[in-house]
């Protein structure tokens, strides 16, 4: 850009948004020029050139590679281990396992629900598939894993579970001392559920499936050690460098300043790279031993076993219906497993079926147990698209036993409040009942479903199908904070400390300033995800990155302006509320002759700099902040094959204001995507009979969607409602509410296609060919 | 329960408490790794490279020759990345299923991780930093920027070889054409929409078509 006139940083005279006074939070945006409009990314170039430099290319001087030795079995006592081989063999620099004075610290196994299970990063007990033995750095990644495989370990194999039924059989065998209940089963429960049915003129009973998803991140999970004395530098594939550099810290034993985690580029997360593994802990005590950087990356196979999973939920639901549409009550349950250690199995699989339509009698139980495999993690949305599965799969039945259309049934049930929450507080603003009628007339709902009820039935039949969605989370909050920083020539640094999984977050607050400042978005450089250098943010997930710290660049780039007009009013020699800080230039509003741009001004050149500091304000009290979806779409079956085509797949959200339309259209694609994986292709299969051990644990055998496989025509339509009182920018959460309804969307489709409920998921050829078998044959 | 699963994100990083272990780790731990007391390992035996296994290869990238020594076994992925230090070239799986590591080999996608360094002797490689003009992004990569046809970007260089060889061979692509040809790369992130729209743009990029 050094052939750019600087004047034209800014595009002066053009209204910025009014700069309140010190204190006074900045008023909801009006009409944005800048946010919204579809932008490329702010980091396109890196991306897309490969110059961006992710954790597993970090190359350092002297570096070497680790390799995790991992239990082959679902569930053994660990005897032996036996490296001495292994430790002569070429390349060999460290070698760390259970024996190791000083390299075996308490590894604790937590879920986010608090429950916490001590272990130790190599173990006496390998409870699932993958958990670490021993590890090893060498020369080259060949010669670690020469050096791992020459490991003798002893181990006896003990009786495992690999089916979440079985666990709570009689003399079922205890995955821990304390029994195979994670914990007591949690019951919630509103109104009079009894009762409820009892007022019911339809009630409907169905148990459902959802099998075991794998993240699959493409870059696999991994980070390289360096230390330099006592201070530790961890490149760590990660959506939160603080939430890493605390849990490293206090495993083993440092002072946070003494780590400092950059995860500046991350080649996705999906809710399982939210925290550290153990793998991290054994390249920085390899690096320790061998005095040199190491490099750890997890293989393809690792990390199908060992960092986290969606789980599989085996769901029931009873629902009861007045011939009006009435909800008058629901029963769930299900019983779900996180794994061999806590890890919130059942969070959150209930949500929907409590609070996303009007219901005044509601009971759930959520039973999470241990089994023999890998612990389980967040996972986009957790909980939500198992408990839609269900959920929106019986709505479309009991609309269909009471003849009334899958939309209206469910506009009729809109809440403009959260049920299960204490007090039921409203929602700042709930855009269901658009999502569903607007959704609905963009996809020609009616005119489709017409169609098809009037086309003769042959084998290969078309359906539509409806689901609504809404993520529990979403709002954002505190805490946040983010510097912005102005240079003398008007140019900008922001410093955030959150992390651009892929989402856009970047770009976002790069147009966030931009509207804020007047200032060209691509003249804003950005430092994010450092725990060295940028400020303090929490993990990237929940889908309340950008509603989090998007309000605190606003707050930012306001306390700039604010500094600018104080140094402009004594440069000009007038008062503050004379001036009017339009884009690029400051203007006494008194004597519009008395002018300064940015970069003239004595003041600011004198500085140097202006920094304004940003935080994240307080979410609003008593009002709910969450996103909503409906979508729609329509598939070709085939009765003979149990092929499925996805023709078109239509997603109307709401959440809020749209930040930048082309990141967001990208998002929900994405999700939609993913949870076409959930509904088709996806399940983690475990050899439950001989060995415990998981058999698909490849892109072969375990089915990560393809362009082949996504909807012929996809349709992004944003229902973007007002929200003034959400935060000062009025986004929610996107990254996870697009992918809720997607696998109950499919199913709904398929049954209107062809008669079949397919209430286990992954809907295969195999699969729909034997539920078809059972039709009879017409057409 | 927005506040309550907001605190269980926060919560994570603070995960453990500091019982115990701090007394046996901590600085612990690092003394008894500094004092050597580890299992079996004298760094005086350590050899970096066993004579007998290494070859020595010619290999032409991106139009210029690295003669190197290699270890048969070696991947040309793996020298890419680790000995030349060419990692737009990325490693997803090492195993042939996710198309991150795709290159061009005399102008057709391959796997750079199915592809042992020895057997790329002869070929012209073309890696995504090939696709570059002095810092210049190719019409590939341009389209992708245009059309936002990434998230993470970590597949994304692979995606772009793969679309480059795609072009080469059928500068007109049908969608269908262009479907099947980027699906042996994938994209866990889901921008395959977004893909198909950089085709016609790279397409149209490479006729030389600017703007618009």
């Amino acid at each position: 850009m050094a052939d750019q006139p600087q004047n034209s940083y800014y595009l002066e005279g053009i209204p910025v948004p009014e700069t309140p006074k010190p204190g006074e939070t900045p008023p909801p945006w009006k009409k944005t020029r800048i946010v919204g409009q579809p932008v490329p990314r702010v980091d396109a170039y890196e991306r897309v050139s490969g110059t961006a430099v992710y954790p597993a290319d970090v190359s350092l001087p002297g570096m070497i590679y680790g390799a995790v030795l991992r239990c082959p079995h679902a569930h053994a006592r660990v005897i032996k281990v036996d490296t001495s081989r292994a430790a002569r063999m070429p390349g060999v620099r460290a070698l760390i396992g259970p024996d190791t004075p000083g390299a075996n610290p308490v590894w604790t196994w937590a879920s986010y629900s608090g429950l916490k299970v001590a272990s130790k990063l190599f173990d006496a007990i390998c409870r699932f598939e993958g958990d670490a033995v021993a590890a090893v750095a060498a020369d080259t990644p060949y010669q670690a894993w020469d050096a791992a495989r020459a490991v003798t370990v002893d181990y006896e194999p003990l009786p495992f579970i690999s089916d979440e039924h079985q666990a709570l059989n009689p003399g079922a065998p205890a995955i821990h001392p304390t029994g195979n209940n994670v914990e007591p089963p949690k019951v919630y429960e509103r109104g009079d559920v009894a009762k409820g049915f009892t007022e019911a003129e339809v009630t409907l009973e169905e148990s459902y499936r959802t099998e075991c998803e794998i993240h699959v991140p493409l870059e696999p999970h991994g980070c390289v050690a360096n230390w330099e004395g006592d201070r530790l530098t961890l490149w760590e594939s990660t959506q939160g460098v603080y939430a890493v550099q605390s849990r490293v810290a206090e495993i083993l034993g440092l002072p946070f300043s003494k780590v400092r985690v950059i995860g500046t580029y991350m080649g996705g997360g999906f809710g399982s790279k939210l925290q550290p593994g153990k793998y991290t802990i054994a390249a920085i005590l390899l690096a320790r031993l061998a005095g040199r950087p190491v490099k750890m990356t997890l293989t393809r196979e690792e990390t199908y076993l060992s960092v986290g999973n969606r789980p599989p939920a085996e769901m029931k639901l009873k629902a009861g219906v007045r011939k009006d549409g009435t909800l008058t009550a629901m029963d769930f349950s299900c019983l779900a497993t996180g794994g061999a250690y806590p890890a919130d199995g059942t969070s959150l699989v209930d949500w929907l079926v409590k609070d996303l339509y009007l219901c005044p009698n509601v009971r759930s139980t959520l039973t999470d147990v241990y089994i023999n495999a890998g612990p389980a993690r967040p996972f986009r949305a957790p909980g939500h698209p198992q408990g839609a599965w269900a959920l929106e799969q019986m709505m479309d039945a009991l609309a269909a036993a009471i003849g009334m259309d899958p939309v209206d049934f469910r506009v009729k049930n809109v809440p403009l409040f959260s049920q299960s929450r204490p007090g039921q507080p409203p929602y700042t603003s709930t855009g269901l009942k658009a999502c569903l009628e607007e959704g609905a007339k963009a996809f020609g709902w009616k005119e489709a479903r017409a169609r098809i009820a009037a086309t003769p039935k042959s084998p290969r039949r078309r359906g539509v199908g409806v689901a609504a969605g809404m993520w529990a989370a979403g709002s954002g909050r505190p805490p946040s904070t983010v510097m912005v920083k102005l240079f003398a020539d008007g140019s900008v640094n922001l410093n955030m400390g959150a992390s651009d999984l892929g989402t856009g977050t970047k770009t976002i607050m790069a147009l966030v300033l931009a509207e804020e400042l007047g200032v060209r978005p691509d003249l804003i450089q950005i430092e994010s995800a450092d725990t060295g250098t940028t400020q303090y943010a929490s993990p990237s997930g929940g889908s309340k990155t950008v509603p989090t710290e998007a309000p605190a660049v606003r707050a930012a780039a306001v306390s700039v302006k604010q500094q600018l007009m104080e140094i402009a009013a004594k440069d000009l020699k007038t008062a503050v509320a004379d001036l009017d800080f339009q884009a690029g230039i400051i203007v006494s509003r008194s004597d519009p002759s008395k002018k300064l741009r940015l970069q003239d001004l004595p003041g600011l050149k004198q500085a140097g700099v202006a920094v304004g500091i940003g935080y994240r304000g307080p979410n609003p009290a008593d009002k709910i902040v969450n996103p909503f979806a409906a979508q729609f779409c329509e598939v070709e079956v085939d009765l003979y094959t149990g092929e499925v085509k996805i023709f078109r797949f239509l997603a109307a959200q709401d959440s809020g204001r749209v930040m930048n339309r082309l990141t967001y259209d990208n998002q929900v694609f994405g999700g939609i995507t993913m949870g076409v994986g959930l509904a088709m292709t996806e399940a983690r299969i475990l050899d439950g009979r001989h060995t415990g051990k998981m058999v698909n644990r490849s892109g072969y055998d375990y089915k990560v969607p393809t362009s082949l496989d996504i909807p012929l025509n996809q349709v992004s339509l944003p229902i973007e409602l007002e929200d003034p009182l959400a935060n000062t920018v009025g986004a929610k959460g996107l990254g996870e509410p697009v992918t809720v309804p997607t696998a109950a969307v499919l199913a709904n489709a398929i049954f209107h296609a062809t008669g079949v409920r397919v209430t286990s998921t992954p809907m295969s050829p195999v699969q729909l060919c034997r539920l078809f078998a059972t039709l009879k044959k017409e057409g | 329960m927005d506040h309550e699963h907001n605190d269980q994100e926060s919560k994570s990083s603070q995960g453990l408490t500091r019982r115990g272990f701090l007394q046996t780790m901590g600085t612990g731990a690092v003394a008894a790794a500094t004092s050597g007391a580890v299992a079996g390992i004298k760094k005086a035996q350590a050899e970096t490279i066993v004579p007998e296994s290494v070859i020595r290869v010619d290999l032409t990238i991106n139009g210029l020759r690295h003669r190197l020594v290699v270890e048969a076994r070696w991947t040309l992925l793996f020298v890419l990345r680790e000995k030349l230090g060419l990692a737009a070239t990325k490693v997803g799986c090492d195993r042939g299923e996710c198309g991150a590591c795709t290159v061009l080999m005399d102008g057709v996608p391959r796997y750079a991780c199915q592809t042992l360094a020895v057997e790329a002797q002869g070929f012209e490689i073309t890696t995504s930093e090939g696709l570059m003009d002095a810092g210049k992004l190719g019409p590939v990569q341009q389209a992708f920027v245009e059309h936002d046809a990434f998230q993470c970007g970590y597949c994304t260089p692979g995606q772009v070889m793969a679309m480059e060889g795609l072009l080469r061979l059928n500068p007109t692509p049908k969608p269908e054409e262009v479907r099947l040809g980027m699906s042996g790369n994938l994209c866990r992130c889901g921008a395959y929409e977004h893909i198909f729209r950089a085709a016609g743009r790279a397409a149209e990029l490479r006729r030389g078509k600017r703007g618009g």
